[in-house]
């Protein structure tokens, strides 16, 4: 199993479009971080502007720590897109190719080979969501420098720099989790097609979709939003408040780990009965 | 015209075998009731004309396509139950070779090789000293012209080293030279590796100058199978007979009693005759002032296959 996982690890690293979203990423976060530190503190007035007239602040609240939490909060609708470019290539890049036609006749199992595929995918994932998470933190910290983090959620909170970088590893982390949901949702749609344009807008149709129902105030969609795991995708944001709810944290990452094993489960009843005529 | 089919009990020697093997897509029957047999050491061709369903065929033999109803032994071994230890000793191409385009020779065939349980360097390097990519080992598969790309394809169905080595229509895209090349290499394959090839083709005339035994699959069902000789001396014998005037030859045509079927083509005529008559029926257009021009027996698989396709379809 390790020879082909590491083979699937070779073919999926050696393949150029795996790094656009690195690129994307390494564009992205460059120009983000520059532009804030040309604009200065602006940013942060704007958003305390209705605060300023009751609460002095004190001390360096515009750093590195503020801009990186708030870069999560603006990415997290592309980088879905960017993990389905390869998470939606996983299966149908080789029905594409017509290298199912060539790895699909050895002797071993199609649920092996599939597995290969999906730990390819979650090890994809991890490194992208990470890389996205350090270049973000390690850029930010020396060109904006360090200090309190200011928290802006149904409230202002200020989590002092001590108590800042656990949350952000944690964060991550689960950042990570929910993004593997979103890359198993590709990787089902990539079973049924044969070219990844179709996860990947399929994925992003999920996605926006999933938006419209979790943000339009109607009493209809409100019942149907427990049940959409794009309901459950901010739990990383709860890290950042005070105290933790982490039974909540916990709940929320058991049911996206459940998506993600359903998405599994379903791709592989789907690929082992597959029928390759292509 | 319907063959006899004449089918055994399962010997040690047949090491591959398809009872009643079918598939249907909704209404469409694409293979039906398939019952073919190849023993160790063939060179088994196996015809039909397009949409015949070779293809579906031989991809349930390599188990990417479910048969909807009949199963395929190999070496004594189900494919449905055992499809794993089933696939040991094959090696294939289906269709056209595909590989990894972006990935050198050497890795693609380092991917087959993992999901052949491991392959060492040597046997790689070997396979593709055999099929004559010794020297390109290391460049990418994008470079590579259609005729490399094949051999490449034989070079991953012999990494195994497979008993079975399943060819779907090797030949198709090559110019002659590529063709004789794959043909050649059949023969090696088979006489010298002592491999047992499953070869499917639409160029009858490569079938005929490489198998020893063939099958014929028309609408999806078996119209005949067994040894080509045989095959052969089963089929109608004609002479492809030109000359002139033609009218005085179809005269001296007409008073030859073993010239059992005259048929008129395009610049003579085709006759259906015994080939040990034939300096006898050529006798005679001299005696008779008949300028032969070719007299041609024509016995090929391919008159046989025609022949027995266009009955099918009419019928």
């Amino acid at each position: 199993m390790i020879r082909l996982i590491y083979f699937e690890l070779l073919k999926t690293f050696l393949k150029k479009r795996t790094y656009i979203g690195f690129a994307i990423i390494l564009l992205i976060v460059p120009l983000i971080e520059v532009a804030m530190k040309l604009e200065g503190g602006r940013f942060l007035q704007a958003t305390t502007r209705s605060l300023q007239q009751d609460f002095f602040f004190v001390g360096n609240l515009f750093n590195g720590w503020l801009v990186s939490y708030n870069m999560m909060n603006s990415l997290w609708v592309h980088i879905p897109l960017l993990v389905s470019f390869v998470a939606g290539d996983m299966l149908a890049g080789e029905a594409t190719a017509g290298t199912y036609r060539l790895i699909l006749i050895r002797p071993v199992s199609r649920t092996r080979i599939l597995l290969s595929k999906y730990v390819t995918t979650v090890l994809y994932t991890l490194i992208f969501v990470f890389f996205l998470g350090a270049l973000s933190i390690g850029m930010a910290l020396p060109l904006l420098g360090r200090g309190d983090l200011v928290v802006f959620n149904r409230g202002i909170l200020i989590l002092p720099e001590a108590d800042v970088a656990w949350r952000f590893i944690v964060a991550y982390g689960l950042a990570a989790w929910m993004m593997l949901t979103i890359a198993s949702l590709s990787f089902f749609l990539s079973s049924f097609v044969e070219n990844a344009i179709g996860p990947i807008v399929g994925t992003m149709g999920v996605l926006i979709v999933s938006l419209v129902v979790l943000t339009i105030p109607v009493e209809l969609f409100e019942s149907i939003r427990p049940y959409l795991f794009m309901y459950y995708t901010n739990v990383w944001q709860k890290v950042f408040m005070d105290p933790v709810p982490w039974t909540a944290i916990g709940n929320d990452a058991l049911v996206l780990g459940g998506y993600s094993a359903a998405f599994l489960g379903a791709t592989w009843f789907i690929f082992v009965r597959k029928d390759i005529v292509s | 015209m319907r063959f006899n089919h004449t089918y055994g009990p399962l010997s040690a020697d047949v090491i591959l075998q398809t009872t009643n093997l079918s598939k249907r897509y909704r209404k469409r029957w694409a293979v039906r009731n398939l019952n073919l047999e190849v023993h160790r050491g063939d060179i088994f061709g196996f015809l039909g004309p397009n949409g015949a369903g070779k293809s579906t065929t031989i991809r349930m033999l390599l188990s990417l396509i479910k048969p909807t109803a009949g199963d395929v032994h190999l070496f004594g071994r189900s494919l449905h139950t055992e499809r794993n230890h089933a696939l040991k000793s094959v090696g294939g191409i289906v269709e056209k070779p595909d590989f990894y385009l972006y990935l050198s020779a050497y890795r693609n065939l380092e991917i087959v090789g993992a999901l052949n349980g491991g392959t060492s360097r040597e046997r790689i390097l070997e396979v593709l000293g055999l099929v004559g990519l010794g020297q390109r080992v290391s460049d990418t598969v994008k470079t590579y012209s259609h005729g490399m790309k094949q051999r490449l394809g034989i070079a991953q169905a012999l990494l195994s080293d497979p008993e079975l080595v399943v060819l779907d229509e090797p030949t198709n895209g090559l110019d002659p030279q590529g063709m004789k090349e794959i043909r050649d290499l059949i023969h090696h394959l088979s006489h010298d590796r002592k491999k047992t090839i499953f070869l499917s083709s639409h160029l009858l005339n490569e079938v005929e100058l490489v198998a020893n035994r063939m099958a014929i699959i028309n609408k999806g069902e078996l119209v005949t199978q067994g040894e080509v000789k045989k095959l052969l001396e089963e089929g109608e014998k004609y002479v492809l007979l030109l000359g002139k005037p033609k009218k005085k030859l179809l005269e001296v045509l007409g008073k030859q009693l073993y010239a059992t079927h005259i048929r008129e083509i395009d610049d003579g005529f085709e006759v259906a005759m015994p080939f040990d008559l034939v300096p006898k029926l050529n006798r005679a257009m001299v005696r008779n002032h008949v300028e032969v021009q070719a007299m041609i027996p024509r016995r090929s698989l391919e008159d046989f296959f025609l022949s027995i396709t266009e009955n099918e379809s009419k019928a």
